[in-house]
């Protein structure tokens, strides 16, 4: 057996040195433009800042992300989030303003629970699709997503819906022991995932299909099951980050809710270490990824660009990313060794 | 093994027993909900039987046939081109600014052109010289392709330029039907990419790409040039369908398009083609555009469903067809 | 697949009086921190088939790899008639006349069999493809090959053996200089076999330079004028076919003596393993366009060898035994119990193991490590909920890493590097660690070196007589016939003999394939 590798070789050849570094860089960016940007203080019981204000924004990327993470481990996609997004605000909102006192709180946890129940089952459509009938996911959930916009929409008869009720909002901008709830949420989340991924088989289970799914079938894996249970949990997450969206405007606007979370989803997995071709994950990374987003949008207004550059900023960035992922790139910028071929086509073969 | 048939029945029985190669079924299919829309359509509302409705449906959705074809390109080898809305966007805003600013209206083409294809050409490198997923890559050409539209400028810009009128406008008359030139430039664009795909090597491999990249690489087909060159194709097509949508709406702007990817790529999966490469026909794209086209119309003809149905209905017109295409490839395996 | 040894029928002339036509010289190639290739030379000559041979790992697939501009070559030289060359690509390559067909099919299966032959080469009138004359060129090809395909089909219409003429045919018709046929023979049948050979024996006598890889030792012996032998990427030696014994041959490839497969003689017949209730019955079973109905009974300590040519429906019946796929007719009892399987995890509940035929595609799991490959049927079986508690792992991973000796012996390595054979090996250990009664090997040798062969084999008998039930399919007959207690033939999809394997020869086996073959063109069915 080798010897083992020094803390330094370990470390930099974890899987998360590349995105924390990248978090690093854009904050030391931040820094240098406004020195108080890391200023945290206290204030009526709780934290105000910068860094405050990009957990919370953090929360519904990253809620997002981290369902989508799973369901990209098992080579799959989901494109939906949006949409269902939308269609937890549209539940939740039409739910609160039916009941009879719109204020309550148990009329916050009944419409909430509704959402999220809907949102579940939601996600168990996209999983059949993929898992029994084997469509694509690319296209199952495509389909959801073009027609989940236009069912959000029926459900609010195309208006723009309003809500008055305080612990709803709360889910958006309160704060329990000094941070965002949102924040918390999404921190919940991850570990509920973290959990049910790695203390049990889950996660073993999960890489083995995206890897290779025929392999996985012939040695018993009940691929079926895992499927549907990823896109059921990313439909979750979307249900909970459109709750999210909503409580931040108090209203919910089918036609814009969540629209193209799912690109910033799939860009924050991505910086975070796991590859689109599925197999090996990591949530540590997706966390990660999620705030690096929320940060970057953060950068925008504090260096002074004008916001219409957020795509431009988002464009370097992606290409930047997947750069320094790509393993070719990398080659370019060392030193080319002699005697290190490139084999392109050693994909297609086997060793020897 | 199968042995080459020599047939020895009169050409009536062949006809009688004609069954349609398998790779043609889709095709036929999507051909065959077109006509039983129309028909459907002919029978409820007696202003669709006009075939000025058909022509009228190339005219209002010449743009999406063309960004259609540029998308069935890139998804024949596999990939997607999720850039293509907001190059779409940014077409009409580069063609509004530099008609604003005095330029002629065929360097203005000729500025917009230029830009898709050399956009296109960027993420074709990204994708097959540094194996960046064809998702992400788009992606990334959406934020650059959105962002240099918000670049230009934040407002909308109305285009006014007299010759450019006089294109959109442009009518061919025959009897008493008429076409735009605009629904001509995509049909020959349709026809072109049909040719392309069908007879020269490139067209071929592009197929053999979708089919399996790494045989391609190996019997030495020239894929780096194929892999990047859909991509430029992909981006000039948008950037023409660009140019169309400003004829057709006269305006640049940077909310234009917006999920116009969307619906090509759903266009494209209803004529047809299969999103994993290799299989399809530019045709059934074509067909495509038209079935979601008259969707469209039949809704707002019946005037009672809100605009938001359209989604609904073409989210089920996607989940139709790609069950049917799951079953269809099912059978062969 | 074995045939008597012929001599090759064009006496090889004195090497002086003749130039090769390739010759690669000192050759390295290094990946990383592994020497693929040391100093490795090949010489080819004009019209001869020269095999190219070598255990996994040896450096073959490397080499060839770096003629046809694969790989790019660290250090030596490669001359072509004489003139260096440089392959950055394989387009350079083909364009030197050096043709490839690769083991696996490397054709495109959605495009016709004309265009798959023509691909990149199509004949052009005004820069259009000339289809018309390129189906005509493609069907005159085939005609001369004796290939009976209708040019305009779709290539994935067809069976893979015909793919892979069709490939072969691709190459033919490049009228190369040198034509190398990496392992090519893996998945034809006899007949194919000798229309392969056939068609290289001609080609050969025109001047084309054949490179033959493979590891069938009678197929060399048959086809091949002369040979290079590759061990852990150096050359061994070069030498002419004719003037090495096979002792001499597998000697050079594993560098000893072939005591190990001489000791697994076992005891031929454990007759007495027939009496008492089958652990697995199968009645009728079969499949439609697959395998015919088929019975089977499989009884504890025995093996079972399942012997037929590809095609035979030997894999088939192996995969409906396990439920890999679904049958259509017919029952299976276990045990006195009758069951359907619907999915592999039900006859993994039932005790039964399958190790299939592909490991690449069906069996290793690349990216996870050695134990999580080897942990990963038993832990599916106890479902995502519980997993194997840590000690546990480590203790079994450990167990099974000694006993079936996987190298290298570290439980985090990942399962993509290491060799075939040790991936297969740890591929065992996963179906061993379900503690199966019934265990199911599809080929479970093939493609591996020939001291991990004798180590898989050593372990099948010492399973069958601890008692488990043991199904062993191989395209090698001897391996068959040296480990089966009872021994199944199949041809064309059913079986059609069952006994006792004493003093069974290959000889006889062929006999009983053929023998079905005759009958069949009598009542032309």
């Amino acid at each position: 057996m080798p010897e083992s590798p020094s803390l330094a070789q370990r470390v930099l050849r974890h899987q998360l040195l590349w995105p924390v570094l990248a978090l690093v860089v854009l904050v030391l960016v931040n820094v240098v433009a406004k020195p108080s940007f890391l200023d945290v203080r206290m204030q009526d019981g709780h934290l105000y800042g910068n860094v405050i204000d990009i957990l919370r924004n953090s929360a519904p990327v990253m809620l997002v992300a981290l369902g989508m993470t799973l369901v990209i481990a098992t080579r799959g996609i989901d494109l939906s989030v949006g949409a269902i997004a939308a269609i937890a605000g549209a539940v939740a909102c039409t739910r609160i303003i039916g009941a009879g006192d719109e204020a309550a709180l148990s009329t916050a946890v009944m419409a909430m629970t509704y959402a999220v129940v809907v949102c579940v089952v939601l996600g168990v459509w996209n999983g059949l699709l993929v898992s029994v009938l084997g469509i694509q996911p690319i296209i199952a959930t495509l389909i959801l997503m073009v027609a989940g916009r236009g069912i959000s929409m029926a459900i609010t008869d195309g208006q723009i819906t309003t809500v008055n009720n305080p612990y709803f909002s709360d889910i958006a901008s309160g704060f329990v022991l000094t941070l965002p709830v949102a924040f918390l949420v999404a921190v919940c989340v991850l570990l509920l995932a973290a959990v049910l991924t790695r203390r049990t088989a889950l996660g073993m289970l999960i890489e083995a299909v995206g890897i290779n799914p025929e392999a996985s079938r012939l040695a018993g894996v009940q691929a079926r099951t895992i499927t549907w249970t990823v896109y059921a949990f990313s439909g979750l997450c979307a249900g909970l980050a459109g709750l999210v969206i909503a409580a931040n405007t108090n209203s919910v606007n089918a036609n814009s809710l969540g629209l193209w979370i799912e690109l910033d989803a799939i860009l924050a997995v991505v910086i975070g270490g796991t590859s689109l071709m599925g197999g090996r994950f990591s949530l540590a990374g997706t966390f990660v990824g999620a705030i690096f987003i929320a940060t970057l949008a953060r950068t925008i207004p504090n260096i002074g660009i004008p916001s219409e550059i957020n795509y431009l900023f988002k464009a370097v960035v992606v290409i930047a990313v997947c750069l320094l992922q790509s393993p070719k790139a990398r080659a370019l910028l060392r030193v080319r060794r002699p005697g290190a071929p490139t084999p392109v086509l050693a994909k297609a073969g086997s060793p020897a | 093994m199968s042995s080459i048939t020599a047939p020895t029945t009169s050409p009536w029985d062949r006809v009688k027993g004609f069954t349609p190669p398998p790779r043609y079924l889709p095709i036929i299919a999507t051909f065959a909900l077109f006509v039983g829309l129309f028909g459907v359509g002919g029978m409820r509302y007696d202003g669709l039987t006009d075939p000025q409705v058909l022509l009228s449906l190339l005219i209002d959705n010449a743009f999406l046939i063309v960004l259609g074809v540029g998308m069935t390109f890139v998804i024949l080898t596999g990939g997607i081109d999720l850039s293509v809305g907001s190059v779409v966007a940014l077409s009409t805003m580069i063609a509004a600014k530099t008609l604003d600013m005095g330029w002629s209206p065929y360097l203005s083409i000729a500025a917009v052109l230029v830009t898709g294809t050399l956009l296109g050409l960027l993420m074709g490198l990204l994708i097959h010289y540094f194996d960046i997923q064809p998702f992400i890559a788009t992606l990334a050409g959406l934020f650059l392709a959105r962002g240099l539209t918000y670049l230009i400028s934040v407002e909308s810009i109305s285009i006014k330029d007299a010759t450019f009128m006089d294109l959109a406008f442009r009518t061919v008359y025959f009897g008493e039907y008429y076409i735009r030139w605009t629904a001509i430039i995509a049909l020959v664009v349709v026809a072109v990419a049909a040719y392309v795909l069908a007879r020269t090597r490139f067209g071929r491999t592009v197929y053999a790409i979708g089919g399996s990249e790494s045989s391609a690489m190996l019997m030495g087909l020239r894929v780096a040039f194929t892999k990047v060159g859909v991509y430029v194709i992909s981006g000039f097509c948008a950037a023409l369908a660009g140019l169309l949508f400003s004829l057709y709406i006269l305006s640049g702007n940077s909310l234009h398009a917006i999920g116009m990817e969307l619906d090509a790529i759903a266009a494209v999966v209803i004529g047809g083609t299969l999103l994993t490469g290799g299989r399809g026909y530019v045709v059934g794209s074509l067909l495509g555009v038209l079935v979601l086209g008259i969707i469209k119309t039949l809704i707002s003809f019946d005037g009672t469903l809100s605009s938001y149905w359209i989604r609904i209905i073409t989210g089920v017109l996607l989940l139709a067809f790609v069950v049917v295409q799951r079953f269809a490839t099912r059978r062969r395996t | 697949m074995t045939q008597m040894k012929t001599p090759p029928e064009v006496v090889p002339p004195a090497d002086g009086d003749r130039s090769p036509v390739i010759e690669m010289r000192d050759i390295s190639i290094t990946f990383g921190a592994v020497r693929a290739l040391d100093d490795v030379s090949l010489r080819l000559f004009p019209g001869e088939v020269h095999a190219l041979m070598g255990e996994n790992g040896a450096g073959k697939s490397t080499l060839i790899k770096a003629l046809t501009g694969v790989y790019t070559i660290d250090s030596g030289v490669v001359l072509v008639d004489g003139e260096r060359h440089e392959f950055h690509s394989p387009a350079a390559s083909q364009a030197a006349g050096i043709s490839t067909v690769y083991q696996e099919v490397n054709l495109v299966p959605n495009l016709t069999v004309a265009e798959n032959m023509l691909l990149g080469r199509e004949p052009r009138r005004f820069g259009a493809i000339n289809v018309r004359e390129m189906n005509r060129r493609a069907r005159r090809t085939l005609l001369h090959l004796g290939i009976d395909v209708d040019p305009r089909t779709v290539l994935d219409e067809h069976p893979i053996a015909v793919q892979q003429l069709v490939a072969i045919a691709r190459a033919v018709d490049v009228e190369a200089k040198v034509l190398i046929l990496d392992e090519p023979t893996s998945s034809l049948d006899a007949d194919e076999v000798e229309k392969l050979f056939t068609v290289m024996r001609r080609l050969r006598d025109e001047g084309v330079a054949i490179v033959f890889v493979s590891h069938f030792l009678d197929q060399i012996y048959e086809i091949a004028d002369r040979m290079t032998v590759l061990r852990n990427g150096r050359l061994v030696e070069e030498r002419m076919v004719a003037d090495t014994t096979q002792l001499e041959l597998v000697r050079l490839m594993i560098g000893r003596e072939l005591e190990t497969l001489d000791r697994l003689d076992r005891v031929a017949a454990n007759t007495d393993a027939e009496t008492g209730t089958p652990l697995l019955k199968a009645i009728g079973l079969g499949r439609k366009n697959t395998l015919e109905a088929t019975d089977l009974e499989l009884f504890e300590g025995e093996v079972v060898g399942i012997a037929g040519l590809l095609g035979s429906g030997r894999t088939e019946l192996a995969r409906l035994l396990f439920g890999a796929d679904t049958a259509d007719t017919g029952e299976l009892t276990f045990r006195s119990q009758r069951r359907r399987l619907r999915s592999p995890r039900h006859a993994i509940d039932r005790k039964v193991a399958f190790s299939s035929e592909d490991r690449k595609a069906e069996g290793v799991v690349g990216d996870l490590t050695v134990a999580d490959n080897m942990l990963l049927a038993l832990q599916a079986s106890r479902g995502w909920l519980r997993p194997i508690p840590q000690s546990t792992r480590t203790r079994l991973v450990k167990e099974y890493v000694e006993a079936l000796d996987i190298r290298p012996a570290d439980p985090n390595a990942l399962m993509r590097n290491l060799s075939g054979g040790n991936q297969q090996k740890v591929l065992l250990a996963r179906w061993l660690i379900t503690q199966p009664e019934i265990l199911i090997l599809d080929e479970p040798t093939r493609g591996i070196d020939i001291g991990a062969k004798a180590q898989i084999q050593a372990k099948v008998a010492e399973l069958a007589a601890q008692g488990l039930s043991v199904v062993f399919i191989s395209a090698e007959l001897e391996e068959v016939l040296r480990l089966s207690d009872r021994l199944v033939v199949m041809r064309d999809r059913r079986k059609i003999d069952e006994r006792t394997n004493v003093d069974v020869s290959v000889r006889d086996v062929l006999e009983i394939i053929a023998g079905e073959a005759r009958r069949e063109d009598d009542s032309d069915a």
